[in-house]
């Protein structure tokens, strides 16, 4: 019996001096984060409830295993809440060194949860040689996520905004479609009032029907800058009480009388190619374009930004703390912030979400691929996008849901 | 000796990781995990949980639609039984029970889903011709806040069950001669069964029916498919608060799995009520001595429901084949006006490792849980004592609710430090596996004819030679149909993958369900087709292998 221990014993060095190469790797030193995350394999726990962001990240996987050697598993989940809630799980269970998760697609209150919670490695971004090309100096909202500094602890991937979409045929006789569709949220009232069951949004919590109430409240609230701000600063109740005087207007002549709500923004889409729906709003402007590319919406789908304005902001990547593949995850956060990787998944055919880098400042020939496809009717008008209305800061997301769904589930 | 254990480990295998998963279930649920910061005992858990908007109404939708389902597809079954033995339809019926059943619970609810929304293929053939709807009517069908939608789809699923169930009790009562004796004094025929049968099968299936409304009470993805949302049902509220980023809403959630178990508990319980209810009005009925009042109605009775059932399930697949292959669909058309490969074309690079998991999960399970159950039901022909007294323990897994132990299970494999795996997957799917494959087998292994083992042994054969040479070859048949079964429980398997695969190991069934949140009908109707394909081939395996193997034997054609 003696000579394993004794065995063990020798070896115990060589264990100690192995886990202390295991160190977090210092994203300084790029060449050797190259080099570490050779032969890693990195774990991206990312939503996947869009079979076209799905196909975009193998398209990413494969790229990385050629260039990096870095073998990219996409861990679907359906709420990226799932896998913060893993990694807490895990620091509570003393896990700092193994975690499952080794990079996280999130933004908003996911990230305010992890960054509060000590959850994320970093801080890398500034350290991502392409990390530069956003410009974050004129881009402010690259560094900002709901009003919080990312602080290095994320890094940008792309860009949403409200939109709404409808089917221009089913519209037509209502005299000029655009003149008649709303352009704000008291519009929206009016237009559901005449269009009774044509229009709904996502159930909350769906991050897609959170949005929409933290649109509405900018718009019916004068105290907007108590938005910007912890939710516990200000008088909730007082600050919100327009938004539910509007909700409890609105209820009545939406879909399925305000009873029920689709589950998500993708539901709704499909609700809007039953033609159950005759406007609908997503968070990503290109979505009704790629729709109707996969047979989802009617040919005759066009998109539009209201005059008031919408909400949009970005989201990003980040590392948890206990990823024991840091490095392969660094490397991938890089390459997504590539011109390559930005523009291919800008390109319509392919995904259709919005690149975070600065394009006007690139070098001519990569502005070139972020020319954007112009010609398909059913894509924004160029420049639709600059009314973008800032997040409120994240708090309010949940507080918003909490009082949502205390006055409206279970009656 | 490896055969004395087989037992014991069956009852280690399913007893011990639910009882580990219900403690670490119920010491959270009264604010104790110390891993959280829960240092001591209190009720908060529970005040929060009472607290949780509409918990009422889920609690009162998930007990009564256990209920209201279970009761429907018990009466379909029996009425369909008294009504149509023996006939063509029976004989048909027989013969789609298998692949009925194989159809997993989310494709079936998905094809259901499609059949009957306001948008769905029901409203579009008869529109707008017959309704006039030139645009899909605004009403509330699916997902409907009394869960009728959730109650049909149940019922869809677990007639087939029950069926196959009472099928398999059947050959022990004798029923034909009960029924002649019962119709030599005058009884009509349904009369006769349900007076004569019914009564000594019910007891035989007792046991399935309870697996049934503790199914239907706690079910995860049917409801999450055709379920109320407003609140959902108390399984997927729970679901909901597991998967918080707040680990603090573990305590509730804890406290909600406790709750759980109590409503299917209490679901058991109303229906036993319901059981002396029932005994006693059959009795009355029986004693009455009625011969042919009502036959007419009872022969309508069993047929049409049962066929509406079965062409629902099948209407619903082929709708999701139809979507499929759909281009853009617009609503009162009947068919797409352009048809596409597209969709398979995009599904199928994907497709390739979710499959490859989900064979060799559910072929590990099966084939683990098919040597366990041999080497007990040999044992117990060895033996001769029969571990009748130990079955409710194997019903112990179909009967306590998955979400009450599953999520306490994953918090001890966490504290065991176990990384996440197929192997991990492959245990977590056996509790269930385990079960089905025992019932399939064990009447055929009970039935099989005592003198062929007598010869054997008398012409020299060790035991071992006896069960290798004379007992599994005869057994062939039953014993592939029981495999998959068990490939088909295994392939259906939802929240076990999710959880003990920490969302790893993704199976056809988890790329299902998670791109339901992604709304693609299309997508949806090719993975959909994909589960419910890949059980239907185990079935047609376990009933071709053996004609192909025995192709020279008459004899061993119609074995047990």
């Amino acid at each position: 019996m003696r000579a394993p221990s004794l065995r063990l014993a020798a070896l115990l060095p060589a264990l100690l001096t192995s886990t202390g190469l295991m160190a977090a790797p210092d994203p300084a030193d790029w060449p050797a984060v190259l080099e570490e995350a050779r032969g890693q394999t990195v774990y991206w726990y990312a939503w996947a409830g869009d079979q076209r962001t799905n196909d975009y990240i193998d398209w990413v996987a494969e790229r990385v295993d050629e260039r990096f050697d870095i073998d990219l598993e996409h861990v679907k989940v359906g709420n990226t809440a799932e896998a913060v809630s893993r990694v807490l799980a895990e620091k509570q269970a003393g896990n700092d060194t193994a975690g499952n998760v080794d990079l996280i697609w999130l933004n908003g209150e996911n990230f305010a949860a992890m960054k509060e919670s000590d959850l994320l490695f970093g801080p890398f971004a500034r350290a991502l040689p392409n990390f530069a090309l956003t410009r974050p100096a004129d881009n402010p909202e690259v560094v900002t996520d709901f009003t919080l500094p990312t602080e290095g602890y994320e890094s940008p991937w792309g860009r949403s905004q409200i939109t709404y979409y409808y089917d221009s045929d089913a519209l037509r006789g209502n005299g000029d479609a655009h003149d008649a569709l709303p352009q704000d949220i008291e519009g929206l009232l009016a237009w559901a009032k005449a269009n009774p069951g044509r229009f709904t949004y996502p159930r909350i919590p769906d991050f897609t029907g959170s949005t929409f109430l933290k649109q509405a409240l900018i718009e019916l609230t004068d105290r907007d800058e108590a938005l910007y701000a912890p939710v516990e600063e200000s008088d909730f109740a007082a600050v919100t009480a327009p938004l539910w005087d509007y909700l409890d207007a609105l209820h009545p002549h939406l879909w399925r009388g305000g009873r029920q709500f689709p589950a998500s923004s993708p539901e709704m889409r499909r609700l809007m190619g039953d033609g159950a729906l005759s406007l609908a709003f997503t968070f990503t402007p290109s979505e009704p374009a790629a729709a109707v590319a996969d047979y989802e919406l009617p040919p005759s789908t066009r998109s539009y930004v209201p005059d008031s304005g919408t909400l949009g902001n970005v989201h990003f990547v980040a590392i948890p703390y206990n990823s024991p593949h840091q490095a392969g995850a660094m490397v991938i956060a890089d390459y997504l912030l590539s011109p390559e990787a930005q523009a291919t998944k800008q390109d319509l055919d392919v995904w259709g979400d919005r690149t975070v880098l600065d394009v006007a400042r690139l070098p001519a020939e990569d502005q070139a691929r972020f020319a954007l496809d112009a010609e398909n009717p059913a894509m924004l008008p160029a420049g639709a996008l600059a009314r973008t209305l800032p997040e409120p800061h994240p708090s309010w997301m949940t507080s918003l849901q909490d009082a949502w769904q205390a006055r409206y589930v279970g009656r | 000796m490896m055969l004395r254990l087989a037992p014991a480990l069956i009852v280690t295998l399913l007893v011990a990781p639910i009882l580990a998963g219900l403690a670490m279930a119920l010491l959270p649920a009264f604010g104790y995990l110390p891993a959280l910061g829960g240092e001591s005992l209190s009720l908060a858990p529970w005040r929060a949980l009472a607290a949780q908007p509409g918990i009422g109404r889920s609690v009162a939708i998930s007990f009564a639609g256990g209920l209201v389902a279970t009761a429907l597809s018990l009466a379909v079954v029996l009425l369909y039984l008294a009504a149509a033995s023996g006939s063509r339809l029976d004989r048909w019926i027989r013969r789609l029970v298998s692949p009925l059943l194989s159809i997993p619970h989310a494709a079936a609810a998905f094809g259901l889903a499609f059949l009957i929304a306001p948008t769905g293929l029901l409203a579009r053939l008869a529109s707008p011709a017959l309704t006039g709807w030139e645009q899909p009517p605004d009403l509330l069908i699916v997902q409907d806040p009394w869960g009728l939608s959730l109650i049909a789809g149940l019922v869809i699923k677990e007639v087939p069950f029950l069926l196959l169930m009472s099928l398999a009790a059947l050959p022990q009562l004798d029923a034909e001669r009960r029924v002649a004796m019962a119709r030599s004094l005058g009884y009509r025929p349904a009369i006769a069964w349900l007076k004569v049968v019914a009564p000594a099968l019910y007891p035989l299936i007792r046991l399935p029916v309870f697996a049934v409304i503790a199914y239907a009470s706690s079910v995860v993805d049917v409801a999450m498919i055709l379920g109320p949302t407003l609140p959902p049902t108390l399984a997927v509220s729970i679901l909901t608060w597991f998967s918080d980023p707040d680990l603090d809403q573990r305590f509730l959630a804890s406290a909600g799995a406790i709750l759980q178990l109590g409503v299917t508990a209490a679901a058991l319980l109303a229906w036993w009520g319901l059981e002396r209810l029932m005994a006693r009005l059959m009795t009355a009925w029986i004693a009455r001595g009625g011969r042919d009042r009502g036959e007419a109605g009872l022969r309508l009775a069993g047929k049409l429901p049962i066929l509406l059932a079965t062409g629902i399930a099948f209407a619903g697949v082929g709708g999701l084949a139809i979507t499929s292959v759909a281009g853009f669909w617009r609503f009162p058309d009947a068919l797409p006006r352009t048809m596409t490969l597209d969709h398979w074309a995009q599904a199928l690079p994907a497709l390739g490792e979710p499959l490859a998991s989900t064979v060799l999960i559910a072929l590990g399970a099966t084939l683990l849980a098919a040597a366990l159950v041999l080497a007990a039901l040999e044992n117990e022909q060895r033996t001769g004592r029969t571990a009748s007294k130990a079955l409710w323990l194997l019903y112990l897994p179909l009967i306590v609710p998955q979400i009450a132990f599953l999520f306490g299970l994953v918090v001890v494999m966490e504290q065991l430090g176990t990384r996440p795996s197929h192997g991990l997957i492959v245990f977590g799917h056996l509790l269930f596996v385990l079960p089905y494959v025992f019932l399939s087998l064990s009447e055929a292994y009970r039935r099989i004819d005592p003198r062929w083992t007598r010869l054997a042994l008398t012409l020299g054969a060790s035991p071992n030679a006896v069960f290798w040479r004379v007992r599994l070859p005869m057994l062939l048949a039953p014993l592939l149909t029981a495999c998959a079964v068990g490939l088909a429980v295994s392939i259906g398997q939802y929240l076990p993958t999710q959880l003990l695969g920490a969302g790893r190991v993704s199976t056809v069934t988890t790329e299902a369900v998670s791109l339901a949140a992604g709304g693609n009908r299309r997508v949806i109707g090719v993975w959909a087709l994909v589960q419910a394909g890949l059980p239907l081939a185990g079935f047609a395996i376990a009933i071709g292998l053996p004609k192909l193997l025995w192709s020279h034997r008459r004899g061993m054609q119609g074995a047990p």
